[in-house]
């Protein structure tokens, strides 16, 4: 058999056929760049698209505005109309009626009723989510309203329905067995393609009852990586990019092409404590780690931005729940060892101090699913260390801080935790700080004090009576410090100019797309 | 060639039982508690209680003994299914079908740039052994094989996205997202493709029979073409069955960094998640696709040199 020139042949064809290709690049982009008025707004984000199931990924579709709830969140974090106009409340603090807004249609054209949002919400309830965590009796429609009846007043119940689990879709969203297999909702913007785990496209709907949105087609991408998701703003494939590593801010804020805008979060860094354990029982004991921590410098060289040491737990921007006045958490590390010293804690030969011929050393556990945690983490390490503390950093699932919490084996965590799940910093604070502690909260802490002004603030809804018991209560935990905040944190979002009317959310609970318009680059 | 395929058939059974077990084994060994990983990825850090952690528990029966969950997947293997992902709930055949595809493009687009660059060098390289353009191929490649493709795929970004702004530094949908990622691939494939083609290349340039045909006066072209590519090309085809390890790994970091859809993607999330029929089906997928490739390496082999196959 002759070997026939025939793989010449092929190599010369691919490499003429990669010649063209590598020809065609720079003209596909120009092509792309000449359409701009016909492309679709890209939004990238680190979240991703895991399925349909309210309960796990309504986030993403109450981000994109494609489902709504039946109540809103105004600029200053409190309930506002939504998909109810509004709501009122017997005297006896149950019944609680949400008049729906009306001519508001699904996007497959069905009309939004009372029925259906109540059905909405029973299957909320049902699932895993805040809902369930309501002391709702029934739940039910009453001529353009829903009914929703507690076993026990609770004022809480508007901030709860603001949550993205508790978004309303249509029935045909549903299969028989009630997973959702569709996203019909009622918002701005129809999903088109739902591609988990990485993306989804959108296209306006013409009859939302908020009015026509600017911007005709938008997509979301899920970029995990924090460099790729810089490098998608810089190069312009992406026009807005929703949370930015602080390595890659300063190099942002210096490209002409593009904005960047920075909120503080209802998010704080904390040390979860086990106080059941012998190291941390002792009140001073937690004041004296809280004493090692330089919250500045940690913030400086790690977060890029010196402001955001957390003096207290919630950060000023959380109006009601700062406490302005209240004697700062600083570092004062002769403090520290006074009051380690007092404990009965001498240091050892090594440094590390000893009580009864037991160590003073902990397991430090956090996880890599924030990207600054580990880090973070190392260097609380290195500060406890200079007070005798040895730590030592485990760094695991996510998962590892609440399974950690139930079986009791938790000594110290580092944990983000979010205060905005439920609008009102109250709905996360009842979970975290009650009696019996919370998944990423207190941890063998209790106090008859907070568990009262608790309770009292749960049925309270005017901000003026509520206001010095939420003074109280940061008071009573930056005394006892059940948790120690660290740092709070930033969000960023970068838009390209050629997109008008981006605004970052501090709630994270939009993108707010249905603002956005295309405007002169 | 009924053996061959016959024997390559009994691999990957062998493979099935292997890697699902060997992956339930390892997911059932890491530390910490299964219920909670699971609701983590399903309901994320902020929203993720014991309660949900136990709801994930009671919904898929994680309490029941190892061997049972074991012989089920077995037993439903034996039937065609792969299971149901644990976080998604969706069945994993479906979820491993949306993935597979960008995968298998994003691999045999990096397969083909890395022979389209590897070949021609190495050809040159081993045509001129010890020539300065051999030495600096040599250089250029020790230099991509010695990056590790995350570093490479950033490199290209910055290179080709934003000093450029010829192509998109992550995505998936044309073939614009793909060449970034392919690209990373195929540069630390035909690394040491084109060192291999140009060793095979010269191997040959030195046996008596190519100089034989040099001395009975034929063409340089013919003498390559008629005895030096084909015999040069075996080895070059053998290494491309060991270039797949590279590649299944490689496309795990490079999806990551480019957020392309694939089963390496996907197979990083199942892992974390301990979503174990996810990393089963992902790892059987992936295991199954390096014995079929091996078995294309054989056939070609065979097709390029009749001798292999005489039943020697």
């Amino acid at each position: 058999m002759l070997f026939v020139p025939r793989p010449r042949r092929a190599v010369l064809r691919g490499l003429i056929g990669l010649a063209g290709l590598l020809a065609l690049a720079p003209a596909a982009g120009a092509a792309e760049g000449r359409s701009a008025p016909e492309r679709a707004l890209t939004v990238v984000g680190p979240w991703e698209v895991g399925g349909l199931d309210p309960a796990s990924n309504g986030h993403a579709f109450t981000r994109l505005q494609v489902a709504e709830t039946l109540v809103g969140v105004d600029a200053a974090g409190a309930p506002a109309p939504g998909l109810a106009t509004g709501w009122t409340v017997a005297p006896d603090g149950l019944t609680w009626h949400f008049l729906l807004r009306s001519g508001v249609r699904f996007h497959d054209g069905s009309p939004l009723t009372a029925g259906i949002a109540a059905e909405s919400l029973r299957r909320a309830r049902a699932n895993v989510g805040p809902l369930s965590r309501v002391p709702i009796a029934t739940i039910s429609a009453e001529d353009g309203a829903v009914v929703v009846v507690l076993q026990r007043p609770f004022a809480l119940l508007p901030a709860f329905l603001a949550n993205h689990t508790t978004i309303i879709l249509a029935p045909a969203s549903y299969e028989p067995s009630g997973r959702v297999v569709r996203i019909i909702g009622t918002g701005p913007y129809c999903a088109v393609t739902v591609a988990p785990p990485l993306r989804i496209e959108l296209e306006r709907f013409e009859d939302w009852w908020g009015g026509r949105p600017a911007i005709a087609r938008a997509r979301y991408l899920a970029v995990g990586q924090g460099e790729t998701r810089a490098l998608m703003a810089e190069s312009g494939e992406a026009d807005v990019v929703v949370s930015i590593l602080p390595v890659s801010l300063a190099r942002l804020r210096r490209n002409p092409k593009l904005a960047v805008q920075t909120v503080t979060p209802p998010r704080t860094r904390l040390l979860k404590l086990n106080a059941g354990s012998p190291l941390f029982s002792d009140p001073r004991a937690r004041r004296a780690l809280s004493l090692a921590l330089d919250r500045t410098g940690l913030a400086k060289v790690l977060l890029r931005n010196p402001g955001l040491g957390a003096d207290q737990l919630f950060p000023p921007a959380v109006s009601g729940w700062h406490a302005e006045g209240l004697p700062p958490l600083t570092r004062d590390l002769a403090q520290a060892r006074l009051l380690l010293a007092q404990a009965g804690w001498r240091p050892g030969t090594d440094g590390i101090l000893e009580r009864d011929g037991r160590r003073f050393a902990a397991t430090l556990r956090t996880y890599s699913a924030w990207p600054e945690l580990p880090p973070l983490a190392a260097a609380i390490q290195a500060q406890a260390r200079e007070v005798g503390i040895d730590l030592a950093v485990s760094i695991g699932n996510t998962s590892d801080i609440p399974a950690r919490h139930r079986d009791g084996s938790l000594d110290l965590g580092l944990v983000s935790r979010s205060f905005a799940m439920i609008p009102d910093p109250l709905g996360t604070m009842l979970q975290d700080f009650g009696l019996d502690g919370g998944d990423w909260g207190a941890m063998n802490w209790s106090s008859a004090e907070t568990a009262s002004l608790l309770d009292r603030l749960a049925v309270l809804a005017d901000p003026a009576e509520r206001e010095p018991l939420q003074r109280r209560l940061a008071e009573i935990l930056q005394a006892e410090l059940p948790v120690i905040p660290v740092t709070w944190a930033e969000l960023a979002v970068v838009a390209n100019r050629r997109v008008a009317g981006v605004r970052a959310d501090p709630l994270e609970r939009s993108y707010g797309l249905a603002e956005m318009r295309w405007g002169t680059p | 060639m009924t053996r061959l395929l016959l024997g390559r058939l009994v691999q990957a059974a062998l493979v099935a039982l292997v890697v699902g077990g060997l992956c339930f084994a390892l997911v059932r060994v890491l530390p910490g508690d299964a219920a909670f990983r699971i609701a983590a990825d399903r309901y994320g850090p902020d929203a993720l209680t014991a309660q949900a952690a136990e709801a994930v528990r009671q919904e898929l029966g994680l309490d029941r003994p190892w061997p049972e969950l074991l012989l089920r997947w077995f037993g439903e293997l034996a039937q065609g299914h792969l299971g149901n992902s644990l976080v998604s709930g969706e069945p994993v055949s479906e979820e491993l079908a949306s993935q597979l595809g960008p995968s298998l493009w994003l691999a045999a687009s990096a397969l083909v740039l890395s022979l389209l660059i590897g070949l021609p060098l190495g050809l040159v390289s081993g045509l001129r052994a010890g020539s300065g353009l051999d030495r600096l191929a040599l250089i250029g490649a020790v230099a991509l094989r010695a990056l590790p493709p995350f570093v490479l795929g950033l490199v290209l970004m910055l290179v080709f996205s934003i000093r450029l702004e010829w192509l998109p530094p992550a995505g998936y949908g044309t073939w614009r997202e793909m060449a970034l990622p392919s690209l990373t691939l195929a540069l630390g494939l035909a690394a040491v493709s084109s060192r291999v083609a140009r060793d095979a290349v010269a191997a040959v340039g030195a046996t008596t029979y190519y100089r034989f045909a040099r001395l009975k006066g034929l063409p340089e072209r013919a003498v390559l073409v008629r005895h030096g590519l084909r015999n040069a090309a075996i080895p070059v085809i053998t290494y491309l069955g060991l270039q797949a390890v590279y590649l299944i790994e490689g496309v795990v970091v490079v999806e990551s960094l480019f957020a392309y859809p694939g089963i390496g993607h996907a197979l990083v999330h199942a892992v974390i998640a301990r979503d174990v029929p996810m990393v089963q089906g992902a790892a059987l997928v992936m295991g199954l696709m390096f014995v079929l490739l091996n078995l294309g390496v054989d056939l070609l082999c065979r097709l390029l040199d009749p001798r292999l196959g005489a039943g020697r």
